[in-house]
């Protein structure tokens, strides 16, 4: 056995592996040692490089530039972005749910484009209005759609033959006739629930039921929440009975949370349920995984027989602190360009074509691109079904509604979400709990408008 | 006269006997090598804690100018039904679930002892689902727990027990998520073996000869020598209850979509403070949120250092 170092020696050891050990904790707690200038390279948050299609337009955009630029993939995060802006480091341009952008703008944390598209010749008139009201604030536009989902009914064609039903048994402007086919076709094993038989989305999907019974969240200046208005609480007492008549909220959800929403055993093929509300997204999901389901795309109608399209989406925006303003302000044109839509479109098409699936349309926001995509690059597949959604999607674009941007962003939402949740889960009434919200959104509405808590 | 030493309960003893032991170079070694771990926990921890208790006097949401706010969070505290909300689940939570956890752990650790040289085997299979991502957990919660196709409600189907909507009826989310924490009490596990291990076999033997049966020995000689061991799980899980986030977060909130349908009973404290501060925006709120809880682990704490003078054995005690 070797004999121990004199003690001397073992000291300085001690003392060289004391001092070394510094920096090396130092640098665990997250000081970053390695350079890493910002400035060379332009940075993107939340625009992820998934399909054809968002690879085409980065293309575009970095045609466009004369800065490389990174993009940092994955879906926008609240907690990165604020850090970020904290640390005055953040992405030059980011990719976020319209939602958030009236919050966020509130704070001082964007930009306002005016100048923007002024210096680049945008004509944001040539954007759907619902996109850009919901990107407004107090008169400044704060964003400019990277996408635009619509809403629209899709029934399971094939359970409406086995059923003896028709399209018109979903039809969402009689709400009496919808309870009774609910009630006709949920179905039950054993006591478990094995088909729903209509999903009508909420919490989720609220401001839709509430805009067809003719009533709204808030105002349309974005400052005066309008949570417990009659038409509001009708709205709640009607869906929320949709899901009471089924087994309940629990049951419902159990089960739609077992869905295969992405595979081939999707709930529309497996018939396991009977028709819901969704994004336009969906349909091209069940289009390259089931084309040969019956798919029923109606659009949504209000209680006078109107058709409605409650529309939301991603927009791009211009963080406070971008070190490049004026090239975010390029990429954000080009991006959204009709343009560039356009040649999107066709490496979507092309990579439809490939899997052997129909190419459904895409839906823009940019009201001169979706014309074009319409007309230029989507044509009919022969896929019956298929080919007739799109046509209900094309037609529903110009019904879209928005719910208006407020200060009070995330937290608007969530008083709303929270008062259907309380409902569902039995705590509360439709009246009870929309009085409780109206009260908590007017707070943070009034406290975010003030600028202070 | 002896020369005060580091134990000496003399007044001024210790002051002496630290600037001496100072004096030493052994002793300036040491604090050398403690002086990364200082130089970390000053900047890392107690840094954030002077700030954040700073912050809760304003208004500070993270991205433009802050003004003092007085004791305005700390009223808000009261006034915010969530605030209350979130501490009865996260409460009701830590009171399911520690008790439970050292139950099961105490037993499986008991077990282990009987394994023999299996034990070693034994010992990595129970500690492996320590190592799973939180994240990982939630998800797993929600495969498991469905109530529909659910892997537990199938289980409890061949018994004849119809399952309840485990993820989705209010009632059964947080005993849902009691049930899941279970995953991860490796940690436990090896500390009871630990403690059960070093309980002297005449201690036992003694037992014996005084006629107490398996019960009694449990009662009167194995859990008075491992309760120290206890003591410190029962401390470190009811903190790591109280601050209980990952899992409820990941199942419940991880998503937009998914936080518009969660109820207000898979709201725990954490992530309600973690929302004001990175959803909505409310930093100084957040602060304020988190000084309630450090307020709240701390009273817990000390009430329970002060009922462990009845009930934890330590050896050499006089009691």
């Amino acid at each position: 056995m070797a004999a121990p170092p004199p003690k001397r020696i073992r000291r300085r050891l001690a003392l060289a592996a004391a001092f070394g050990l510094l920096p090396l904790t130092a640098a665990c707690g997250g000081v970053s040692l390695a350079g890493d200038d910002s400035s060379k390279s332009f940075t993107t948050m939340g625009y992820g490089l998934g399909d054809a299609l968002s690879g085409a337009r980065m293309d575009q955009a970095r045609k466009a530039l004369d800065i490389k630029i990174r993009v940092n993939e994955g879906s926008f995060d609240e907690q990165q972005f604020l850090s970020s802006v904290a640390a005055d480091d953040p992405p030059d341009v980011v990719n976020m749910d319209r939602a958030k952008i009236g919050g966020y703008a509130a704070r001082g944390a964007l930009l306002p484009l005016d100048a923007c598209a002024k210096k680049e010749h945008i004509n944001v008139d040539a954007y759907r209005d619902p996109a850009i009201d919901e990107a407004t604030l107090n008169g400044k536009l704060y964003g400019l759609p990277n996408s635009y989902d619509s809403r629209v009914m899709l029934i399971n064609g094939d359970l409406l033959k086995d059923e003896g039903l028709t399209p018109e048994d979903f039809d969402t402007s009689d709400w009496d006739r919808l309870e009774r086919t609910t009630k006709k076709l949920v179905k039950s094993d054993g006591g478990k629930l094995s088909r729903i038989g209509f999903n009508p989305k909420i919490p989720e999907f609220f401001p839709m039921w509430v805009k067809a019974n003719g009533g709204a969240l808030i105002t349309d200046d974005g400052r005066t929440a309008t949570l417990n208005s009659p038409k509001v609480v009708e709205a709640l007492e009607y869906t929320s009975n949709l899901l009471k008549i089924q087994g309940g909220w629990g049951k419902v959800k159990a089960l739609n949370d077992s869905f295969d929403m992405f595979g081939t055993k999707n709930p529309m093929a497996r018939k396991q349920i009977g028709a819901l509300p969704f994004e336009n997204w969906w349909v091209n999901v069940l289009a390259q995984n089931s084309p040969k389901t019956d798919l029923v795309a109606v659009p949504f109608k209000d209680r006078k027989g109107r058709t409605i399209n409650w529309t939301t989406g991603y927009s791009f925006a211009i963080p406070k602190g971008s070190k490049h303003p004026d090239e975010a302000c390029t990429f954000i044109k080009a991006m959204s360009s009709a343009k560039t839509w356009q040649i999107g479109a066709k490496a979507k098409r092309a990579e439809a074509k490939k899997n052997k699936g129909p190419y459904v349309g895409d839906f823009t926001g940019n009201a001169a691109a979706d014309r074009d995509i319409e007309t230029k690059i989507w044509k009919p597949s022969g896929n019956e079904a298929y080919d007739k959604a799109t046509r209900t999607l094309y037609d529903v674009q110009d019904k879209g509604f928005a719910v208006p941007a407020n200060a009070a962003g995330s937290e608007f939402t969530s008083a709303w979400q929270k008062a259907v949740n309380r409902v569902l889960s039995g705590e509360q009434t439709p009246k009870e709990a929309l009085d409780q919200a109206q009260k908590q959104a007017q707070s943070v509405l009034d406290i975010a408008n003030q600028g202070k808590r | 006269m002896t020369a005060p030493t580091l134990g000496d309960p003399r007044p001024g003893a210790r002051r002496g006997g630290l600037r001496a032991a100072f004096k030493r170079r052994d002793t300036r070694a040491a604090y050398l090598f403690i002086l990364p771990w200082m130089i970390g926990f000053l900047i890392f921890t107690a840094g954030p804690m002077i700030a954040s208790f700073v912050l809760s006097f304003t208004n500070y949401d993270g991205i433009g100018s802050t003004q003092g706010v007085g004791l305005a969070n700390y009223k808000q505290l009261f006034d915010d039904p969530s605030v209350a909300k979130s501490m009865m689940n996260t409460l009701l939570f830590t009171v399911l679930r520690v008790p439970l956890q050292m139950a099961i752990a105490l037993a499986l650790a008991m077990l282990l002892l009987r394994v023999g040289r299996a034990a070693g085997f034994f010992r990595t299979v129970f500690y492996l689902p320590v190592m799973t991502p939180h994240v990982a957990v939630g998800v797993l919660f929600l495969m498991l727990f469905n109530g529909n196709v659910g892997v537990i409600n199938k289980a409890l189907g061949y018994i004849g027990i119809t399952g309840p909507s485990w993820t989705t009826d209010g009632p059964w989310i947080k005993p849902g998520l009691v049930l899941i924490s279970l995953w991860s009490l490796g940690t436990t596990v090896v500390i009871y073996f630990a403690a059960l291990r070093n309980v002297p076999q005449d201690l036992y033997e003694a037992a014996e000869l005084d006629g107490a049966g398996p019960w009694g020995r449990f009662r009167h000689v194995t859990l008075p020598q491992i309760s120290g061991a206890l003591f410190f799980t029962l401390v470190v899980n009811t903190i790591g209850s109280l601050q209980t986030f990952t899992e409820a977060y990941t199942a419940f909130y991880g998503t937009g979509q998914a936080q518009s349908y969660t109820s207000d009973d898979a709201l725990f404290y954490v992530v309600y403070l973690f929302q004001q501060a990175f959803q909505f925006m409310h930093m100084g709120y957040a602060s304020a949120l988190a000084w309630l809880l450090f307020v709240v682990i701390v009273v817990i704490t000390v009430i329970q250092f002060r009922l462990s003078k009845r009930f934890v054995y330590y050896e050499g005690d006089a009691r």
